[in-house]
């Protein structure tokens, strides 16, 4: 399959606008600054810098995204949203993303994967919030 | 005594009379109050001349309509010819007849016919009204003042000088130089700044030039051309005529403080020199840090001066200075970075600003020029900067209080030339940089020369600098790589912010004494950004350098020399006044200050409770005529009078069947109807223009008037808000027209739709057809007025008006 | 001045302490810090997606029990509850529209009105003056150098944030108003892991080393903080990060009204020291600010 990516998709499109919508973050504005990455405490974990998940937003390309380990990375700290120059909250438009997998009934964790002890061992806090972000 | 009006009626070789019947316009003319109305076939021509000036003679006329060709074409010929005569050139008018009728309307030879004996005719109601106007010619004060002593004011005092006039430099520091004396070395070409800014501080000193050092100013007053600038001038506690500059007294000073110069990279004495150059060559004391002045002890420098200089009973001293014109030259500052709290500037000694890092590079700063670690004094290895350190910062951003929108412009290059002078003392360095902006051949050729010294940019920037977890100095930047999306960490010795660029501080309020306007970023506003950028929006003040935005040395310098000969020329000529002011009848005004409140050239005060306009600030916008509830305010040229005539001249005893009246704006307006003209747009021949300063220039009872006297439609054609000549009053017509139709409607059952707005821009005259065309067939679906409404709109303009008395 | 006070779920377990020496303390300053009645789990995080109510109803309904008892604040100590109630707050407070949907969901409940402001323990401190609270000190924590550590909640985004996102000091100074003295720690700032402890504790691992042994190395004793997530990561898992990094030196982690009971001294029994990972006895024994030695029973 050609790795060409085409612009005139109207899905890409549909779906771009889509995760503007439901983020409610003018995406479009972004200008590839760096500054989210450099501030996320996390990025060395992610397969797609935040800066890229936006770029792939502002192209909409959906595959890649949904599949990025990124959106089940991002830990909401939001160290990127007090840092970008363009006001962009990265942390919504992850959320955004994770939703269009959770929606359709994906979770990411479920609480039989958590071991007795690990049960035991770590906070409620924890583990709801953990829910919470990556399950429905 | 009765007016002699003489009418011409040009044919234009055809152009005109193959569509008017010039004849039949003449003839038309026969009903009024005229000595004689004469065809020619070309009026700008020396025979036709000739024979106006005959004519003139002959018959003793004192004043012309001409039917003719646009008057931007030959008005200021027609208005020699009058001069010669002995008449005053505000008695001729000039009717298009051309570009606005026969050209326009080719197909239609009767309805061009009737429009043109129409315009003739308001025309010659209008001229009956006119009087005689005089451009008033003030003295100008043959002096220039110079405000900042940086690279731009030096320049542009020297050019001053140079050239004969008598010149003032002020600055606020103990000496002249700006922030180019303290850089080592200046791109693109890598000459070194000291070396060649030196000279000119001495220039400065050995010219003509008054040179106010520690100096700002007070307060402002005077009129244009002829201001009166109060200075105030700190003390220097050293006399400047004695001070021999041995520098004793700075090194037997008990106090050490800041060295602001060096950016509080050390210490320097109390009593000191910023720098060995300084112009004036004397030191200075610095009250603030002075032991004798906390607590009147000390006074050591005064015992050791040999030349018995030091006088530390000095004070503050004012003095008053008239000058024609200003140059503002006041340069920058730097963003402070500790407000950006990422960077850790102010809390880790190892970051530094770009300032601090000249400061290091250069021979004579605080580290004679080896790059060491702040927190240990170790030698540097490595160095990072950061680009963009909170420039381009959007104000949308989460952190509105941040950094600035803009781009600091100098940074990318400024990175660069402390990158090379860092690789050639083998330091490793690191650009972290958003785009890298080189634009022009010179710049792009300085990229690449950084580029083969083997510094390294990084695409990405910088948001977190940490120290090393073990804290031994260093410190960990980490970005994203944008170039390949990956994250890079690496450990450096030191981390220098490029900052963003700052008007200096003090320019507000400065800007507030002259009443010079900002723009949106505080920087002084140019008065327009491409075709006058080295004029303020304040005639006679002009600004150069960082004081208008961020820019590198060598456009600060061509706009030093600029605004140099600009000042230099307006101070050497008479200042001329158009007669197209507004003016107040003094018995008429109830002093409410309505007025005062809309000018947005602040020309209008109050004296004895009555308002009076400055003829030198008013612009002839004509904004605050309507708005005055007492008819108070009239204007020269287009005066109520002049117009109303026109008005009901042009309307009521056209045979035409149906009229639209048009109000043009002048300038921009006016010249894409005569574009259309002469591209021979083709549009309905009921419109009539009378053109005017701005739209908001209208009362409410012209436009009742001008139903009253037939017309079926009225329009406003203004300019656009920004590029128009008077861009507050372009602004304001959209508003005022909304009103009307309001007005029009609820008062007098009107239906608001005969009352039309647009904005032309003269590149779209095409518009214009448009714009009649579907207008017309509006008022065509309206249908005229019936003589019943016109009859009830003339009694309530008559009731309602307040006409006041011209001369 | 009695205050309603809503504990989530962390302080009746994990941050047991943490409640103890608030309430304790609170008591000093003449604050009543009372259990708001019938509180149930705000949901831990905010939802941040425009079109996503339901997540927003558990905050909601806490504030409604608020206006219930005719109370116009709610006072938290853990910094995600005092997110995710001020988030939710806001969000209805500036928009009617949505709040009028939302009522639409209680059934059971009143309507809510907006009237309620939701504050952190903290900004109850700073309005109130830290003068006043040295004031009260009876024992300074005199030789103790603190680490203070903020994490993302408390100040962050800017507009839910009780201070400087970039550059806070409401710790500092209350830490400082105590007789301690605070290192300037620039990881004060960074992210814990956070839920990721449920399923990358090696990444959180990672987080608090850096965290941790710049702390150690500038010279501080202890980190303190306020947010019983925080101190899992921070405290807990510094058996993980000892795994992965063995050159890592344990350091205690304090909550912050843990540092006003021992500096209003309360007594031991407020500071529920004996649930911590790492235990700040030996260290408070050492710098003589606790001296009656109960034996400590400790399950590692
Ligand atoms: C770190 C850095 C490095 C740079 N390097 C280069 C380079 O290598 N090459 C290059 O081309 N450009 C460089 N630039 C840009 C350069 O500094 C500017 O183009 C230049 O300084 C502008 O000159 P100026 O006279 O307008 O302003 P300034 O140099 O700022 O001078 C303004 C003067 O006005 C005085 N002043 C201010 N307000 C008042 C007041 N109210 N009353 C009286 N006096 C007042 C100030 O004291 C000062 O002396 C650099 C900029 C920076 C920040
Ligand atoms: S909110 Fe997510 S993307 Fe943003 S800095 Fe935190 S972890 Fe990274
Ligand atoms: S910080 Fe903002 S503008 Fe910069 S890359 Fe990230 S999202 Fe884009
Ligand atoms: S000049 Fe370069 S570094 Fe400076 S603000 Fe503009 S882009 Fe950023
Ligand atoms: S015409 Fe315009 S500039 Fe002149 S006084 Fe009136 S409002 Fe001011």
């Amino acid at each position: 399959m050609s790795k060409t990516i085409r612009l005139d998709s109207t899905e890409a499109a549909k779906f771009a606008a889509k995760i503007q919508e439901r983020s409610g973050e003018p995406i479009d504005m972004c200008f590839q600054c760096g500054e989210c990455s450099s501030a996320c405490p996390v990025s060395s974990d992610m397969d797609l810098m935040p800066s890229t998940l936006v770029r792939f937003t502002q192209l909409g390309l959906k595959d890649e995204l949904i599949n990025a380990k990124t959106i089940w990375v991002c830990a909401s700290c939001f160290h990127c949203v007090t840092r970008c120059p363009k006001g962009i909250d990265i942390a919504k438009v992850a959320e955004a993303l994770r939703q269009e997998l959770l929606r359709k009934k994906l979770d990411y964790v479920e609480v039989r994967d958590l071991s007795m002890e690990e049960r035991q061992e770590i906070p409620q806090i924890a583990i709801i919030s953990n829910l919470r972000k990556f399950s429905r | 005594m009765a007016k002699k009006i003489g009418a011409f009626i040009c044919q234009c070789g055809g152009n005109i009379s193959n569509v008017v019947d010039v004849d039949k316009v003449a003839k038309a003319l026969d009903d009024e109050d005229i000595e004689l109305a004469e065809i020619e076939t070309y009026l700008c021509s020396e025979p036709s001349i000739e024979r106006m000036k005959e004519v003139i003679e002959e018959k003793g006329l004192d004043r012309l309509v001409l039917a003719c060709c646009t008057p931007k074409m030959h008005l200021k010929k027609f208005q020699r010819v009058l001069k010669e005569a002995g008449i005053n050139p505000a008695l001729v008018d000039v009717i298009n007849v051309r570009e606005h009728c026969s050209w326009v309307h080719e197909n239609d030879p009767e309805g061009a016919t009737l429009k043109a004996t129409d315009l003739v005719r308001g025309g010659i109601k209008r001229i009956e009204k006119s009087v005689p106007l005089e451009t008033k010619e003030i003295d100008v004060t043959p002096k220039v003042l110079v405000v900042g002593g940086g690279i731009a004011g030096i320049i542009a005092s020297l050019r001053v000088a140079e050239n004969g006039i008598d010149c003032y430099l002020v600055e606020k520091e103990p000496s002249i130089g700006g922030h180019m004396i303290q850089y080592p070395k200046v791109f693109p070409t890598l000459d070194c700044s000291q070396c060649i800014l030196t000279p000119k501080l001495g220039d400065v000193w050995d010219s003509s030039i008054q040179l106010s050092t520690l100096s700002e100013i007070e307060d402002i007053s005077g009129t244009l051309g002829n201001w009166k600038v109060k200075l105030k001038q700190k003390a220097r506690y050293i006399d400047i005529e004695k001070c021999t500059s041995c520098g004793d007294c700075a090194r037997y000073c008990p106090v050490k403080c800041i060295n602001e110069f060096n950016v509080d990279l050390d210490k320097r004495s109390t009593a000191y020199i910023p720098f060995l150059q300084a112009i004036p060559p004397v030191y200075t004391i610095d009250p603030e840090h002075c032991l004798y002045f906390k607590y009147g002890i000390c006074k050591i420098c005064q015992k050791i001066c040999s030349a018995d200089a030091v006088k530390l009973d000095d004070a503050v001293k004012f003095a008053e200075i008239n000058t024609g014109a200003i140059i503002l030259a006041t340069g920058y500052d730097l963003y402070d970075p500790s407000v950006l709290g990422r960077y850790l500037y102010g809390k880790h000694p190892n970051v530094l600003t770009s300032l601090q890092m000249e400061r290091m590079l250069d021979i004579t700063g605080p580290t004679t020029s080896r790059i060491v670690r702040p927190s240990d004094g170790k030698s540097v290895k490595k160095v990072a900067f950061v680009l963009c350190a909170g420039s381009r910062n959007n104000e949308a951003g989460a952190n509105r209080d941040e950094g600035v929108p803009y781009c600091s412009t100098v940074c990318c290059l400024y990175a660069q030339k402390q990158a090379i002078l860092l690789r050639k003392l083998d330091i490793d360095v690191w650009i972290h940089y958003i785009d890298i902006r080189s634009p022009g051949t010179k710049y792009e050729d300085f990229y690449h020369h950084t580029q083969e010294l083997g510094v390294n940019f990084i695409k990405g920037k910088i948001s977190e600098i940490m120290p090393t977890p073990n804290n031994d100095g260093r410190l960990i930047v980490r970005a994203e790589d944008m170039l390949i999306n990956r994250m890079i960490e690496n450990e450096v010795d030191l981390v220098v912010l490029c900052p963003p660029i700052l008007p200096s501080e003090g320019t507000e309020e400065l800007a507030q004494k002259l009443k010079v306007p900002l723009n949106e970023y505080k920087f002084i506003l140019e008065s327009h950004p491409k075709l006058d950028p080295l004029a303020t929006k304040r005639e006679g003040i002009f600004a150069a350098g960082m004081a208008t935005g961020p820019k590198d040395i060598q456009t600060t310098v061509s706009e030093a020399e600029g605004a140099a000969m600009k000042a230099v020329n307006f101070v050497s000529a008479k200042k001329e006044i158009e007669p197209n002011k507004a003016y107040i009848i003094p018995e008429f005004c109830n002093g409410c200050r309505e007025c005062i409140k809309i000018c947005p050239e602040e020309a209008i005060t109050i004296i004895d409770e009555k308002a009076v306009i400055n003829d030198l600030a008013c612009t002839g916008c004509g904004l605050c005529v309507p708005i005055c509830s007492e008819n108070a305010i009239d204007m020269q040229s287009y005066s109520e009078e002049q117009l109303l005539a026109q008005i009901k001249g042009t309307l009521a005893d056209s045979k035409a069947e149906l009229k639209i009246l048009v109000f043009v704006e002048k300038e921009l307006v006016y010249t894409a109807a005569d574009i259309a003209g002469v591209s021979r747009l083709i549009y309905p021949s009921s419109v009539r223009f009378i053109p005017l300063p701005s739209n908001a220039r209208l009362k409410l009872s012209y436009i009742l008037y001008a139903f009253a006297n037939g017309a079926d439609g009225v329009m406003f054609l203004e300019a656009p808000e920004e590029e128009g000549p008077v861009p507050e009053a372009h602004k304001a017509a959209e508003k005022i027209i909304e009103e009307y139709q309001e007005v029009l409607e609820d008062d007098y059952d009107l239906d608001s739709s005969r009352l039309w707005f647009s904005r032309i821009f003269v590149p779209d005259w095409r518009k214009l057809a448009t714009v009649f065309d579907s207008f017309h067939q509006l008022i065509v679906d309206l249908g005229p007025l019936t003589d019943e409404e016109r009859k009830e709109l003339m009694q309530a303009w008559s009731k309602g008006k307040k006409l006041p008395q011209v001369q | 001045m009695k205050i309603p006070y809503f504990p989530g779920c962390s302080l009746k377990t994990i941050g047991e302490g943490f409640e103890k020496s608030a309430i304790a303390s609170a008591a000093i300053l003449d604050f009543e810090l009372e259990e708001l009645p019938r509180w149930v789990c705000c949901g831990t995080v905010s939802s941040l997606t425009t079109d996503d109510l339901m997540h927003h109803l558990a905050p909601i309904r806490n504030l409604i029990r608020v206006e219930d008892i005719k109370e116009t604040q709610l006072v938290t100590l853990c910094s995600v509850c005092y997110s995710t109630l001020k988030r939710s707050n806001a969000l209805v407070k500036n928009d009617p529209e949505k709040l009028k949907t939302m009522n639409q969901f209680m059934d059971k409940e009143n309507e809510y009105q907006g009237s309620v402001k939701v504050l952190h323990f903290l900004e109850l401190l700073r309005e109130m003056g830290f003068d006043k609270i040295k004031e009260k000190v009876k024992k300074p924590l005199r030789g103790l150098t603190l680490s203070p550590y903020y994490g993302c909640l408390l100040v962050r985004p800017k507009e839910f944030g009780i201070d400087n996102p970039e550059d806070p000091t409401i710790l500092q100074e209350l830490t400082k108003a105590l007789g301690a003295d605070v290192i300037d720690n620039p990881y004060q700032l960074k992210c814990c892991g956070s839920y990721h402890t449920v399923d990358k504790p090696n990444l959180v691992a990672d987080l608090g080393y850096k965290i941790l042994t710049y702390a150690r190395n500038s010279g501080a004793d202890a980190l303190v903080l306020s947010c019983p997530l925080c101190a899992f990561n921070l405290d807990n898992r510094q058996r993980e990060i000892k795994r992965q990094y063995p050159d890592f030196v344990e350091i205690p982690i304090l909550y912050f009204t843990q540092l006003m009971a021992l500096a209003f001294d309360l007594g031991e029994e407020k500071l529920g020291f004996d649930i911590h990972y790492v235990d700040p006895v030996p260290l408070l024994k050492e710098k003589q600010l606790l001296i009656d030695s109960l034996p400590l029973i400790k399950e590692k």
